[in-house]
């Protein structure tokens, strides 16, 4: 009956039911957005203007939390490199690693979709349970690779021990994860045109150049895709590196996740923890940004717009 | 790299000696092609898949065979009594109820709910300001956890809602960017006519989005459960913050609590034998999963890479 009425008065009625019905649907994630996005964003700029450790009230200490950060932190700096070290080199090497197996599984092969599972699992099974198996593959004492090596006769290697191996073993392990990225790559190769490649062929192109002329260009939008993502992600790392070496050996893995949870939730400093997420937050923009804007130059959109 | 070389039509106009030579050379090289390809998916197979290959070996040992070199491949007899051990021993049976009772199962539940609510007003429905509001709801994701972390906590804190299921439960009441992204751009592709007939016929919104939308989008509601199941089975850090009673524990937390045991504990007490034990059992759902909604899964991972 309602249709009715709006047909005799108009579109205007049917349109104000629109604007209503609209925003009631959306209202739940209104309300969370509130609630849950702009609430903490205010709030946690507040708090990282004060000392707060739930214990006394807090205290507002202006800009001091963030001062501090940058001059007169033991800590911060060193948390800032193992991030960066961490992030530049694990995303780009996930990324060319996971582009070039599905690369190599979309060719003519049997059992394709035996592989791409293979591949697959580790990702999607929970992260502590793959961050236990690898503290078995990786100690000194009784990982297997390292008893590999002693039964070869050959020197055991530090991999979680040693503060110059902690962090290409965790890169090691980010790369192992990369399963998720090898399915989005497959099926971005599965949509790449047939007729392109045989019309390189034609041209007398070898596999390389159909490879560097075909395959990457048509392939740049999910690249940049997964490289974004893991960006995002990579910065906010802990499961993995928390439960494999917490920080150590000598904070050489005291990623900013890490050192973020412990000056928040043990140390109980949650004026410098949240001065902190606001920085890796301010760092994550500028990050997606810089991504977004050098994107227009290598990113190939097929003639869409 | 090796795509295109097996249907090779360009050797057509050449004449047929040559074509011959030219076709033997090309079939060599295929095969070589073959060979290193199958070459290197196997020794990239093997690497991927030893991991989960030494959980299940490190599981079925005793706890002197876990430190012994050369390591044991195949421990025998097999321990397999160390799986259930692991498991009572340390009341992993309440760490599993809790992780898909109190849990998994109301996240995926309320997430499912109100995600294809908002998707549905965020597509299916005009009204002025509705795209600027999808704008910032997308960018909500490229918001760290870690930023809302803190206030959140407090807020949680002053509520009373540490050490209960609240904390990590309630927000999925208010719908999720991602999948309210997923399911959107699901629904775009439904045609409008379908709504129109029905909204002339005196349908509900409600009503068109319940009998005719959400049968029409099972794939993508079936993409939207499986990964918001895994997201909360596999989540090791939203319950590390908000609960830190044992008898809360879901089974994340269970598996660090026995790891600490097992460092704490080392030789003799057997816990690295049960920890491997433990945490297989606990993938081993979602291998299970995995394999019988393979199709969901790359369907789901793979359109949400392409829109992106």
């Amino acid at each position: 009956m309602a249709v009715a009425s709006a047909h005799r008065t108009g579109m205007t009625k049917r349109e104000k039911r629109n604007q209503v019905v609209g925003l009631l649907f959306v209202s739940p994630w209104m309300l969370g957005f509130l609630l849950f996005a702009v609430y903490p964003l205010i709030a946690a700029v507040y708090y990282s203007m004060t000392n707060f450790d739930f214990i006394r009230v807090p205290k507002f200490v202006g800009l001091s939390n963030y001062v501090r950060l940058f001059t007169n932190d033991p800590d911060f700096w060193t948390v800032i490199y193992n991030t960066f070290y961490y992030v530049l080199l694990a995303v780009p090497l996930g990324v060319t690693v996971a582009f070039l197996v599905a690369n190599l599984l979309n060719g003519p092969i049997r059992g394709r979709s035996a592989f791409r599972g293979i591949i697959y699992i580790p990702a999607i099974v929970p992260a502590m349970c793959t961050a236990i198996v690898w503290l078995f593959l990786l100690n000194v004492q009784y990982g297997a690779i390292n008893g590999l090596l002693k039964t070869l006769g050959l020197s055991t290697i530090p991999f979680l021990s040693s503060p110059s191996l902690s962090k290409p073993s965790l890169i090691m392990i980010y790369i192992w994860l990369q399963g998720a990225a090898v399915t989005t790559f497959l099926a971005a190769l599965q949509e790449v045109p047939k007729s392109l490649y045989e019309a390189a062929m034609i041209d007398g192109a070898t596999a390389f150049r159909k490879f560097w002329h075909v395959t990457i260009p048509l392939c740049t939008p999910v690249i940049l895709f997964n490289l974004i993502m893991g960006f995002i992600f990579a910065f906010q790392e802990f499961t993995v590196p928390w439960m494999l070496t917490a920080g150590g050996p000598m904070k050489s893995t005291e990623l900013y996740a890490i050192n973020l949870y412990r000056n928040g939730f043990i140390q109980l400093s949650m004026g410098k923890a949240s001065a902190m997420a606001w920085i890796l937050f301010l760092i994550i923009m500028v990050f997606s940004a810089l991504m977004f804007r050098t994107s227009a130059r290598w990113v190939y959109y097929g003639g869409e717009k | 790299m090796t795509t295109a070389s097996q249907s090779a039509p360009a050797a057509k106009n050449v004449p047929s000696d040559r074509a011959g030579a030219e076709k033997r050379k090309r079939s060599t090289m295929n095969l070589l092609a073959a060979f290193a390809t199958y070459t290197i998916l196997l020794v990239l197979a093997f690497t991927w898949a030893f991991p989960l290959f030494w959980a299940v070996s490190s599981a079925l040992k005793t706890d002197p065979q876990i430190y012994t070199v050369p390591p044991i491949w195949f421990p025998n007899p097999p321990q397999w009594n160390n799986f259930y051990d692991g498991w009572t021993r340390y009341n992993f049976t309440l760490a599993a109820f809790n992780s898909v009772f109190r849990y998994s199962l109301p996240v995926t539940f309320f997430t499912v709910v109100s995600c294809t609510l908002v998707a549905y007003g965020f597509s299916k429905i005009q009204w002025r300001g509705r795209e600027a509001l999808f704008w910032i709801c997308l960018a909500t994701m490229m918001l760290p956890w870690q930023v809302t972390m803190v206030p959140l906590f407090i807020t949680y804190k002053n509520l009373g809602w540490i050490n209960s299921y609240l904390p990590l439960v309630v927000p999925s009441l208010f719908g999720n960017a991602f999948f309210v992204f997923m399911l959107r751009q699901f629904f775009l592709t439904i045609p409008e006519e379908l709504s129109d007939a029905a909204r002339i016929d005196g349908a509900s919104e409600l009503g068109i989005l319940w009998r005719l939308i959400v049968p029409l989008s099972t794939p993508a509601l079936a993409v939207v459960a499986l990964f918001r199941f895994l997201a909360s089975w596999n989540d090791y850090l939203g319950p590390l913050i908000y609960l830190n009673k044992e008898n809360l524990y879901p089974l994340a937390l269970g598996i660090e609590r026995l790891r600490l045991t097992a460092t704490g504990m080392g030789t003799s007490a057997l816990a690295y034998p049960h920890l491997m034990a433990v945490s297989t059992i606990v993938a081993l759902p979602i291998i299970i999963i995995f394999f019988f909604a393979q199709r969901t899964f790359i369907e789901g991972i793979s359109t949400t890479g392409l829109k992106g």
